[in-house]
C-alpha cells in the first residue's frame, strides 16, 4: 500500500532545546496510524511540522507527495486537522464556521452545504446550527472542530489527541465517527497518550520518546515483542501455594501477586499453565480462574519510553 | 494541467483565500471594541480638540479630518486581527490551511482598506452638509481616500507582525507609531507652514501624500507634485507589505 505520509529527518529545535531529533516513518494509505508519546516528546511539534504550523529546523517530509517545505500549499491541501484544543471562532455560529473551513480549503459550494449538514446532523450538533461557538460546551466544540476538518473532504486526518478532557458521550462519538472514516479509506493520524484509544483504534502506532522514535509497528507485534512481559493470571481457592513453591516452577521469570491473583512472568505461558494446574491439584486447590495475557500497549509504552531504552525496536 | 494554467489557478486559489480572509475579518473584527475606539472615537475626539476654540473655517479643516479619520480607522483592523487569532488560536488554523501567508496578509489588508474607505465617507458627507466645503476633483479625492487607506492598511498588518501575547499591546504599538506620524503629516498644520524640520520628515509618511491628494480633491493647495502622491502611496504601500510579509514569516510560529 503506498505511502501518503513520508518522514525523513525530520527535525526541530526551539533554541537550545532540540524537541523532535530527527524522526523517520512513513504513514500508509487507509492506515490509522497511532503516535503515542508522554508529554514532551515531541508529538504535537512533529504534528504541527507536517500540518505547515511550524518549519523544520532538519529533514523533510512529503504529504501525498509533496514536500511540505517546497509544495506547503498542496501538501496541506489535502489535510484536515483537530488540534487538542478546540481552536473555533468563537464569535462566528457554528455554521459560519463549517463554511470558513470549507472556502478556505476551496470546497464548491454545493458541496460545502451538502456535506456540512450531514456532518452536523452525524455529530449531534444539527440542532446548534445558528449558535455562537462561544455557547458551545468543551465537548461540543471539538466536534465542531472535527466536522471543520471533514468539511474540506481531507485525504489525511491529523487528530491531536482529539478526546483529551472530554465526556464520555463526546469522546465515544468522536472514536466512532474516526474509526468510521477509516473503514472507508480516509488515513488517520492519531496522536494520543490514552493507550486504550490507541488499542483500540490503531492500526499501526509509533512511540516518540524525547524527540526520538523508539518502536514503531502494531500494537499486536509491539505487546509480542515483549515475550518477557507474558504472564499466567491464576486465582486459586481452598488454600494458598508458596510464592517460591511457583518461581521454581519450570519457565516462571518471575512471581507476583495483587490481590489474590497471582502473576507468574514467562515466555511461555502454556506449558506453565500446565505446570500450576498440576501443582494447584497436588496440593487439593482449586482453580477459580486461569489465563494467559500479552502485556498492554500500556506495558509496552512504559517498557519503550523509560530512561533505559533508547533504541528503535524496529 | 499546463505551467501556465497552473499558476493561473493557484492566483486564483490564493486570491479567493485572501477574499475569505476578508469576509471573515469583516464578520469578526469590524466591530471589536478596540477597532472601534482607536478607529473611530480616536480620530473624532482629535478633531474636536483641534477645532475648539480656534478661529479656523470649518471648510478648511474638512480634508485633514477626512485624512486623520481615514489614518485611523484603515490602520485599526491590520493590529488587531493577527494578535487576537493568536491569543485565540485560530491562527493555527488559518496558517494550516492551504491559503499562503501572503494571501492571509492580503486579506488583511483589504479589510483595513474596506474598513477605513467606507468609514472616511462619514467626515466626508458631514464636511459637505454641515461645513461650505466642497469637492473639486473627484478623482483626486477618491484616489487619495483609496490608496491613502490602502497604505493605512498596510502599516497596520505590519504593525501586528510582533508576537504579543495580548492585542491591546499591539495596539499600544501601533498608537506609539501612528501618533507621532498624525503630527508631522501637515494634518493639523498644512506643511508649507510646518517647522522645517517637521517639513523634512513629512515625506516619509504616507499620511502626508494621502491628505495632500485629499485636500487637493478639496479644491485646496497641494504640497506635493500630483503625480508624487499617488506614486509614494503605491511605493508606500508595496513597501509596508513587503515588510509585513517578511516579518509575519519571521514571526510567524512565536507564542503559538
Amino acid at each position: 500500500m503506498a505511502s501518503v505520509i513520508e518522514v525523513c529527518g525530520l527535525a526541530k529545535s526551539f533554541g537550545n532545546v532540540q524537541a523532535v531529533a530527527g524522526v523517520d516513518f512513513d504513514v500508509r494509505e487507509g492506515e490509522l496510524f497511532g503516535f503515542l508519546g508522554p508529554n514532551g516528546a515531541g508529538k504535537t511539534t512533529t504534528v504541527r511540522m507536517l500540518t505547515g504550523v511550524l518549519d523544520p529546523t532538519e529533514g523533510t517530509a512529503a504529504i501525498e507527495g509533496h514536500d511540505i517545505r517546497t509544495e506547503s500549499l498542496l501538501s496541506r491541501a489535502h489535510l484536515g486537522v483537530v488540534p487538542e484544543q478546540a481552536n473555533v471562532y468563537l464569535d462566528l455560529s457554528v455554521w459560519r464556521n463549517l463554511m470558513l473551513m470549507a472556502e478556505l480549503h476551496g470546497v464548491p459550494h454545493g458541496q460545502r452545504v451538502r456535506e456540512g449538514e450531514r456532518l452536523l446532523e452525524a455529530l449531534d450538533l444539527a440542532g446548534r446550527k445558528g449558535d455562537k461557538a462561544r455557547t458551545l460546551s468543551k465537548g461540543l466544540r471539538q466536534r465542531l472542530v472535527l466536522c471543520a476538518a471533514l468539511v474540506t473532504d481531507p485525504e489525511i486526518l491529523f487528530l491531536d489527541e482529539p478526546t483529551s478532557g472530554l465526556d464520555v458521550v463526546s469522546a465515544r462519538l468522536i472514536r466512532q465517527i474516526v474509526r468510521d472514516l477509516n473503514g472507508n479509506g480516509l488515513t488517520v493520524f492519531l496522536t494520543t497518550h490514552n493507550m486504550d484509544e490507541a488499542e483500540e483504534m490503531c492500526s499501526r502506532v509509533a512511540i516518540i520518546n524525547q524527540g526520538r522514535i523508539v518502536a514503531i509497528d502494531t500494537p499486536e507485534q509491539l505487546r509480542s515483542a515483549m515475550q518477557s512481559s507474558q504472564y499466567l493470571e491464576a486465582v486459586l481457592a481452598g488454600g494458598q501455594i508458596d510464592a517460591v513453591e511457583l518461581e521454581q516452577l519450570p519457565g516462571t521469570l518471575r512471581v507476583s501477586c495483587e490481590g489474590e491473583r497471582i502473576h507468574l512472568y514467562t515466555e511461555r505461558p502454556g506449558p506453565l499453565a500446565m505446570k500450576v494446574a498440576q501443582l494447584a491439584e497436588a496440593k487439593g486447590l482449586q482453580i477459580i480462574h486461569l489465563c494467559t495475557r500479552k502485556p498492554s500497549l500500556e506495558d509496552v509504552f512504559l517498557y519503550f519510553t523509560s530512561d533505559q531504552v533508547q533504541e528503535p525496536s524496529q | 494541467m499546463t505551467a501556465h494554467t497552473e499558476l493561473a489557478h493557484t492566483w486564483w486559489r490564493q486570491a479567493h483565500g485572501a477574499w475569505i480572509i476578508v469576509k471573515k475579518n469583516a464578520l469578526l473584527y469590524y466591530l471589536k471594541p478596540p477597532v472601534l475606539i482607536f478607529g473611530v472615537l480616536f480620530p473624532v475626539f482629535f478633531f474636536m480638540a483641534f477645532k475648539m476654540g480656534r478661529p479656523i473655517p470649518a471648510q478648511n479643516i474638512v480634508p485633514g479630518m477626512v485624512a486623520m479619520a481615514l489614518w485611523f480607522t484603515a490602520s485599526a483592523v491590520g493590529p488587531l486581527v493577527t494578535p487576537w487569532e493568536r491569543r485565540s488560536r485560530t491562527y493555527e488554523r488559518l496558517i494550516s490551511t492551504p491559503v499562503s501567508l501572503r494571501a492571509i496578509l492580503v486579506g488583511d489588508v483589504i479589510s483595513g482598506l474596506i474598513f477605513g474607505a467606507c468609514l472616511s465617507v462619514v467626515p466626508i458627507l458631514l464636511g459637505l452638509v454641515l461645513t461650505d466645503a466642497y469637492i473639486v476633483e473627484m478623482a483626486k479625492l477618491a484616489g487619495g481616500v483609496v490608496l491613502g487607506a490602502m497604505s493605512f492598511a498596510a502599516l497596520g498588518v505590519l504593525l501586528a507582525a510582533p508576537p504579543a501575547s495580548s492585542p491591546s499591546n499591539i495596539m499600544l504599538l501601533s498608537n506609539l507609531v501612528r501618533l507621532p506620524l498624525l503630527f508631522v503629516s501637515g494634518i493639523f498644520l498644512p506643511i508649507t507652514q510646518m517647522p522645517g524640520w517637521a517639513r523634512w520628515i513629512a515625506p516619509i509618511s504616507p499620511l502626508s501624500y494621502a491628505g495632500d491628494m485629499i485636500r487637493s480633491g478639496f479644491g485646496q493647495q497641494a504640497y506635493f507634485s500630483p503625480w508624487l502622491s499617488p506614486l509614494m502611496l503605491v511605493a508606500f504601500t508595496a513597501l509596508l507589505f513587503w515588510a509585513a510579509c517578511v516579518f509575519h514569516r519571521r514571526w510567524r510560529t512565536k507564542g503559538l
